[in-house]
């Protein structure tokens, strides 16, 4: 199961996991303290192609909306439903069951050059 | 943020030491939110809340022509009976809204007008340049007030723990008080759709105010959770749901254009528009399907488009809801798509304000 400490990092905030090819998404801690509560996750649909950097999600909060970007290429696989009813998931458990999204990779390389949690972590100190 | 250059209030190191996330918000240094905006909405609804609002501004209005002036330059009729309050626009020749402030009757020559953050230079350079020929005093008193506003079916019993006589204020009234050694007023109104008081006192008092509010479990709320409470009550925010280019009757305030008193500035231009009837209104939508909807949004129906949302937002009680100005044919329930983020998400027009106000 993902955690903060076994995942990757894009400096946009998303947190990646990594397993038989498919890359779990969801938000950093950070991300989500800083989004506020969040009243609505539109979610991307399953079979859309994204490539890296590229915008596929918007998470609401009372007072903005937010951008979400794939941080790997590939296909859409699969979404968590679990947001749509209920969307504060996603600030109770950015890193667990808060996830939002897996890709089917389909440039691995792409998910090794993301960020460990360490050097994420210092983009926030900057 | 360079936060330097930024206008503080007296309350700004009290909001900060409660948490506050402060944000740049016309010049201010203000909170957005505390802990959580929900928290902060549930809580006015259902208890109480306090808010910084020092930065608005305090104008006094004095003189043997107070009253007239004031008759002159506002589109309603205001009250010279103390200690009476009256919500009204102030506009210009072309009938164009400039701010909305409550102007409070302290005595028939002397009156208190409250008006927008935003709008304080503009509205004194305004009250100046109109006041020529009236006997009349202007003073710009913004900078020394600091002013909290107590909001929720609470209360009125967390001020009368520190305002005699609170309980009894009508609605719409002004009193003057002593508090923690100073002189200042409270008043019976807000912002938010429910009973309450704005408390006005020196900077140094007011922060006496915060504390002991605080002590007595009130909790403090950020400007988003007064966006929320405003929209759902149906309250115009100047400067987002008018922008200088409309009308009271376009911005769904039509009640407080009184044509038929003496003549005011826009009068003329007023009732021409009222003759020749409105193209465009400030409309209320309610989202039929999850979504947020936000400034900006366009509004269809048909496939055509009808509008452009000012304001919109999340809503605990109704989930996504907005105001925007839309062609005045479109009908109380008429079924609408208001496009957020390139998709278009259904909603149908309502009319406002969205929650049924207590006050």
């Amino acid at each position: 199961m993902h955690n903060a400490e076994n995942s990757k990092y894009a400096k946009t905030h998303e947190w990646a996991y990594l397993e038989n090819g498919v890359v779990t998404v969801g938000i950093s801690e950070y991300a989500q303290q800083e989004i506020g509560d969040i009243v609505f996750v539109d979610l991307p649909k399953t079979g859309t192609q994204v490539t890296a950097g590229q915008n596929c999600c918007v998470i609401e909060s009372v007072k903005s909306a937010s951008e979400i970007y794939a941080p790997v290429s590939g296909e859409i696989v699969e979404v968590n439903e679990a947001v749509n009813a209920d969307p504060a998931l996603v600030n109770r458990a950015a890193h667990g069951d808060g996830w939002l999204f897996k890709i089917k990779a389909s440039k691995p390389e792409e998910y090794e050059a993301l960020l460990d949690l360490k050097a994420y972590k210092e983009t926030l100190d900057k | 943020m360079n936060t330097e250059s930024l206008k503080k209030t007296p309350l700004c190191a009290a909001c900060i030491e409660a948490g506050g996330k402060m944000v740049d918000f016309h010049g201010w240094f203000l909170p957005v939110q505390f802990d959580s905006i929900l928290a902060e909405h549930k809580a006015v609804r259902t208890s109480a809340g306090m808010f910084d609002v020092s930065h608005m501004g305090q104008v006094w209005v004095e003189g043997k022509d107070a009253w007239k002036f004031l008759q002159y330059i506002n589109t309603n009729n205001i009250k010279n009976v103390p200690p009476k309050g009256t919500y009204s626009h102030i506009v210009n020749e072309q009938g164009h809204i400039i701010d909305d402030a409550i102007s409070f009757c302290i005595a028939p020559d002397k009156f208190l007008v409250v008006v927008n953050a935003a709008c304080i230079d503009i509205d004194v350079a305004w009250f100046n340049k109109q006041a020529v020929g009236f006997d009349v005093k202007i003073t710009n008193d913004s900078d020394n007030w600091g002013m909290i506003a107590l909001q929720g079916p609470k209360a009125l019993e967390y001020a009368a723990a520190l305002i005699e006589g609170v309980k009894q204020m009508p609605r719409f009234t002004i009193k003057s008080i002593e508090l923690f050694g100073a002189n200042g007023y409270v008043t019976r109104t807000g912002y938010t759709g429910e009973d309450g008081v704005e408390i006005m006192l020196p900077p140094r008092a007011i922060i006496h105010v915060w504390d002991a509010l605080k002590k007595a479990g009130v909790k403090p709320c950020g400007l988003g959770a007064r966006d929320v409470l405003r929209l759902e009550a149906g309250y115009l925010l100047n400067g987002v749901d008018a922008t200088g280019v409309q009308t009271p009757y376009e911005a769904n305030c039509g009640w407080v254009v009184k044509l038929d008193k003496d003549y005011f500035i826009g009068q003329d231009a007023l009732i021409a528009q009222k003759t020749a009837g409105l193209e465009q209104r400030l409309t209320g939508f309610v989202l039929t399907a999850p979504g947020v909807p936000r400034e900006g949004c366009k509004v269809f129906k048909d496939g055509v488009e009808k509008g452009v949302l000012t304001s919109g937002t999340f809503s605990p009680l109704f989930k996504g809801i907005a105001v925007g100005y839309a062609d005045t044919d479109l009908k109380e329930g008429d079924v609408v798509e208001i496009e957020i983020h390139g998709r278009k998400i259904p909603a149908k027009k309502v009319k406002t304000p969205f929650y049924q106000n207590r006050v």
